[in-house]
């Protein structure tokens, strides 16, 4: 029997629900989270305050979890090393200022350096001797943890630095601007319009030149009203933050991360390689590609931005102890794969994993503000975590992928 | 009638698209040696495994009739419930347990709480002594040579209180010596009552211990020939196995060979890459003219695709020697990416495993293996991506929605295409195709084989490794037979006959 017109059309737009469900699943389970929090709290998670510090505290996360999208694209490998990592590069940075007195700029050159041999040092390792990631990186995380606690004598080291404060965790005034009587930051929210302004002009552009060069163009509808969506959140954070002490300088960090790891995993030759490791070993090896080179540039990669985390964490504690950065190495896991990356590797975005890292974040704050019990918090994170990967490993055997 | 230990009535067996079983129909006298001979894929792994309930009942017609019952096998535990066991041809030990542990697994000797160590090693010793194998039960496997461990195979059967043996292949892997002691092995489990089923393409070996032998081809069952003299007659054997009708299947082409050589190669070693002291390819010299599509025939496990893939930036074996020359000029492969540099190209047989990355689309895969062409410096530029992709895929047909769709969703035919137009987009000058129309239909082997005359006439070097020989007499120009690692022959496709291949290789087997 031939279905009539009228059942084909149901049956392509109710095709095109689930799939816009599917795509968008995080998406829409951070939508619910976030109502559902804002109502436990009363609105409380709205607060200026609580929007600007749910960035400034997943800070590290969501740079932690670019690296580690590298890492578990080339086949659901991870880094367990990365907490101890941010521990050991902060305590060099705390003992370098604090007790050597070695100036802001040269001390966090020198300690982005040592995080970049940290990261070829886990990398040689997993790349070209073949070390399972799991024992090398646990290996790593005793190794490093150890070595930080060893320089910091196990004390605790403040940081005062004003220069190094200043690079990381102050925030944008632009004087003249932001100095007036009117208690709201101006820059914010002039900043934020500019970005919405530059999307929608954006969409507008691309979409004109892929119609003169005849490519295909999704619908208007759905391009634009995608755009506009993005473009009213950012105004809308942009408002939040102006009535707080305006953009923080570690936004312009974690977005500098963001972009760029989003720019190399989709756009250029070498970012594709993580995708065909993780997809499928052999044949990318018989394609010519440098297999071994691929898994030591994801876990280098990795160290550098553990580092970078290390020294925003340091900046925004104030202080660096032993126990700095213990188990940071599991938040960035679990936003990627609540984010949707593959457990088995070779599937997983930059945006997606900001999602996830955004939602734990939600969820982590919302717990808090709500006032939930610290140990009921990990239970949660827990039960969250499960469901994201089930799901993508029971949705994947659907299609036929896993 | 006789007594038959086994009757196999009309078994039919269908995979989508393929009709693998066509009415097969074999009767398996009690205590004799019954040899099952065929060409690569006529369907002998199939029936066994129809009979061993790996294909369980349900999932094909007919009837096994077996010690006088139908049985109804689900699994292959069903099977061996009922004395039937069968040894692969990929031996299935694990080579970190010792040979009693293997010889046990699935089927442990326990004790009232855990496992009984004692009686498991001693059980074990009882059977390895029954085959002649005289190292202690707890040796590991890896530490015991292939000959031994297909010994301790037929233990592990024989532990199972085995009434028929079904042995794929048992000798392939292994040297003479071991080979000879194997076969008399057979033969006194003969005299002790024990029938066997033995698949084999040996036909020196079958003529020494088959009491009758039946020959499959293209899934039906040609005739069943007595040896109880040892008197077989070699060439209705052979005629039996490849005697099908040779069509017009094929595109024509005029060929134009060129006197350059696009690729040669000298005295070629390789090793295998575990057991670095089997020799996998032997002192093989051979070369390919521009314009020329060359075949390379063989029965699996020759050494022809991992003579391929040696030459492939060393992508297997190891201690390799050998030379190539690329054009007339000596070149150095130390890696894939040189390969590819140099304008050679690798087809896998394997499309899935080494092949395609089936979660990615088919833009992605066509653009892989010279990502270079469509980026620029380091960036991609994703509408030439595309731009190319969409070239390919007119040009090769490939039958997908769009070239966004992921590549699993793809024919098998499709998917192979795609990996074609992989290689194609690398723009070699000499193409290797390793099986490049295993299991893709009529239609679509058709097309391909179009796109192998158009790489020749474009003056490229092809070189088609095929298990199937009508393919290969069909397009080839020459074609070099393999087998065991040596070039055991090498003829004008115009003077070779699927008999004259045949023949080659079960002359120089031993």
């Amino acid at each position: 029997m031939k279905p009539s017109v009228n059942e084909a059309g149901a049956q392509l737009s109710a095709r095109n629900f689930s799939g816009f469900i599917k795509k968008y699943t995080m998406v829409i389970a951070l939508v619910v989270v976030f109502i559902l929090f804002t109502w436990l709290t009363n609105g409380r998670l709205m607060y200026a305050q609580n929007m600007s510090n749910l960035l400034l505290q997943n800070a590290y996360v969501l740079v932690m979890a670019c690296g580690m999208l590298l890492c578990i694209l080339t086949g659901g490998n991870i880094d367990l090393s990365v907490g101890a990592t941010v521990c050991l590069v902060s305590a060099i940075a705390a003992q370098m200022m604090d007790k050597l007195k070695v100036g802001a700029i040269p001390a966090i050159l020198i300690c982005m350096g040592i995080a970049v041999l940290l990261g070829v040092w886990n990398g040689f390792w997993i790349g070209y001797v073949h070390i399972p990631p799991f024992i090398c990186t646990l290996a790593g995380m005793f190794l490093f943890r150890g070595l930080g606690r060893v320089i910091l004598d196990s004390k605790t080291v403040p940081i005062s630095n004003k220069t190094f404060l200043n690079i990381f965790a102050s925030y944008i005034n632009i004087p003249g601007l932001d100095t007036g009587d009117s208690k709201r930051v101006m820059s914010a929210l002039i900043a934020g319009i500019a970005v919405a302004v530059i999307l929608i002009l954006n969409t507008i552009i691309s979409r004109r030149n892929k119609v003169r060069k005849g490519y295909k163009i999704p619908t208007a509808l759905s391009a634009y009203s995608k755009t506009l969506i993005i473009a009213a959140l950012v105004v809308f954070y942009s408002w939040k933050l102006s009535d707080y002490k305006g953009i923080p300088y570690m936004m312009v960090w974690v977005l500098a991360v963001v972009l760029l790891y989003s720019f190399i995993t989709s756009r250029t030759a070498f970012g594709r390689y993580f995708y065909a490791v993780g997809g499928n070993e052999k044949a990318t090896k018989l394609s010519g590609i440098d297999t071994k080179k691929v898994y030591f540039v994801a876990y280098t990669s990795m160290s550098i931005l553990a580092g970078l985390s290390g020294l925003l964490m340091a900046a925004r504690v104030g202080s660096v102890n032993g126990d700095s950065g213990m188990s940071y190495e599991m938040d960035a896991i679990g936003a990627c794969f609540i984010g949707g990356a593959s457990a088995y590797g070779g599937s997983g975005t930059v945006p997606g994993v900001v999602i996830g890292a955004i939602l734990l974040g939600v969820i982590n704050q919302g717990m808090s503000i709500y006032g939930l019990d610290n140990n009921w918090q990990y239970v949660v994170k827990g039960a969250v975590l499960l469901v994201a990967v089930v799901f993508d490993v029971v949705s994947n055997r659907k299609t036929g992928k896993g | 009638m006789a007594d038959n230990i086994l009757v196999m009535k009309d078994i039919t067996k269908l995979f989508p698209g393929v009709k693998a079983l066509d009415n097969v129909n074999i009767e398996v006298a009690r205590g004799e040696i019954h040899a099952l001979v065929g060409e690569n894929g006529a369907g002998k792994s199939t029936l066994m495994n129809v009979l061993s309930g790996v294909h369980p009942y349900g999932s094909y017609s007919g009837d096994i009739i077996y010690e006088g019952e139908v049985c109804q096998f689900r699994t292959l535990r069903d099977s061996e419930k009922k004395g039937i066991v069968i040894i692969h041809q990929e031996l299935a030990l694990i080579p970190e347990l010792s040979i009693g542990e293997n010889m046990f697994l699935g089927n442990e000797r326990r004790g009232r709480f855990s496992l009984d160590w004692d009686r498991t090693y001693h059980d074990a010793e009882q059977h390895m002594r029954q085959v002649g194998l005289k190292d202690e039960p707890a040796t590991l496997i890896k530490d015991i040579g292939t000959g031994k461990q297909q010994l301790v195979e037929i233990a592990k059967a024989l532990s199972k209180n085995v009434k028929l043996l079904i042995l794929d292949e048992p000798t392939s892997s292994l040297n003479e010596e071991d080979s000879q002691m194997l076969l008399n092995l057979l033969l006194e489990f003969k005299k002790q009552g024990m029938t066997s089923i033995m698949i084999s393409h040996k036909l020196n070996e079958i003529a020494f211990v088959a009491d009758r032998i039946t020959v499959i081809r293209d899934g039906t069952t040609v005739e069943t020939i007595d040896n109880a003299n040892r008197d077989i007659d070699e060439d209705r054997i052979i005629r039996g196995m490849v005697g099908r009708e040779l069509s017009d299947r094929y595109p024509r082409r005029d060929p134009k060979i060129s006197d350059e050589v696009g690729l040669e190669v000298r005295n070629w070693n390789v090793y295998h890459p575990i057991y670095s002291d089997k020799k996998v390819v032997n002192d093989v010299s051979f070369k390919v003219h521009k314009g020329e599509i060359v075949g390379f025939s063989g029965l699996q496990g020759a050494g022809r695709t991992e003579l391929a893939m040696s030459i492939f930036g060393n992508s297997y074996g190891t201690n390799i020697s050998g030379e190539i020359l690329v054009d007339g000029k000596p070149v150095k492969f130390n890696s894939e990416r040189d390969a590819i540099e140099a304008g050679i190209a690798y087809v896998t047989e394997d499309r899935k495993g080494n092949g395609l990355i089936l979660k990615d689309t088919v833009a992605d895969n066509t653009v892989m293996a010279r990502l270079g062409k469509v980026s620029k410096r380091g960036i991609i530029n994703k509408h030439k991506e595309n731009a190319f992709a969409e070239e390919f895929r007119e040009k090769l047909d490939i039958r997908t929605p769009s070239v966004q769709q992921v590549v699993n969703n793809l024919s098998g035919g499709n998917q192979q295409k795609v990996l074609l137009a992989k290689w194609m987009f690398a723009s070699p000058d000499v193409m290797i195709l390793d099986e490049p129309t295993r299991g893709i239909d009529v239609g679509a082997k058709h097309e391909i084989h179009s796109i192998m005359n158009d790489l020749v006439e474009q003056g490229k070097s092809v070189i088609m490794i095929s298990s199937e020989m009508s393919e290969l007499l069909g397009m080839c120009d020459r074609i070099y037979v393999m087998n065991e690692g040596n070039i055991v022959a090498e003829m004008d496709a115009k003077d070779a006959t699927q008999e004259k291949i045949m023949t080659a290789i079960l002359k120089s087997s031993h």
